[in-house]
């Protein structure tokens, strides 16, 4: 099991503060499982396809080559305004 | 070190004598303030909301100091920023920075807020009178982190 949380602008566009997706090898890196989420319409494809996109994994500022394993807490959210 | 995510008000002048406190070892102080401004992109602001991720924002924070220290000989650190609802002129952030010489604790202050504004999960979403915006990344705030990379 992978959990996915959205923050913010992407939150409040996806109407959806987080999400379980069953483990799939398949989801190798962050950034397979951004691609994979990008597929569920236009909505995702603006929001987390954007490229000021920042995510984290298990609670960590992390790249998209990060790699996934089950179990992992995933984070996506805009380029982050704080300060 | 103190690390503080706080929706409470603070006095800057109190956090600013706190940091020299306990440690007569400390011969330099250096605080940034960070107030909500009533305008920003060309419009008026008339306060904020402060959004975070609860449990992380408080780890990259720490990670944030743990570099800092690892830069400069620094004899204290103290983060402490809001969350939620804020008013134009409200502090917004504080960043305190103690050390024997001053220029540790100048450069360790600016390190710090440079990091801060690009790597802890905060978002300001705005109220302007065409109503609520979230506000975008800066490209100047990552220009200015990345002069912090070691070459």
């Amino acid at each position: 099991m992978i959990r996915v949380q959205f923050f913010a602008r992407y939150r409040e566009v996806l109407g959806l503060a987080e999400d379980r997706l069953a483990w799939d090898a398949d989801l190798a890196t962050v950034g397979d499982l951004r691609e994979h989420l990008v597929q569920r319409g236009d909505l995702w494809a603006e929001t987390l396809g954007e490229r000021g996109l920042m995510c984290a994994r298990n609670e960590e500022l992390c790249g998209l080559a990060e790699p996934l394993r089950d179990g992992d807490d995933v984070a996506f959210f805009p380029t982050v305004t704080g300060g | 070190m103190a690390i503080r995510v706080q929706a409470a008000a603070f006095d800057p002048g109190q956090e600013l004598n706190a940091l020299h406190a306990a440690n007569t070892g400390i011969g330099a102080v250096v605080g940034f303030v960070g107030y909500v401004r009533d305008f920003n992109d060309g419009r008026d602001v008339g306060g904020l909301f402060l959004e975070h991720f609860p449990g992380m924002t408080e780890k990259a924070l720490a990670r944030i100091v743990e570099e800092a220290n690892q830069r400069w000989p620094l004899l204290r650190v103290d983060i402490l920023h809001r969350i939620g609802r804020l008013e134009p002129g409200e502090p917004i952030v504080f960043v305190g920075t103690a050390s024997a010489h001053r220029q540790a604790a100048f450069e360790a202050c600016n390190f710090v807020m440079d990091y801060l504004k690009t790597r802890a999960p905060f978002w300001k979403k705005e109220d302007t009178a065409e109503g609520p915006r979230w506000v975008e990344g800066r490209a100047s705030d990552q220009d200015a982190a990345g002069r912090w990379a070691k070459g």
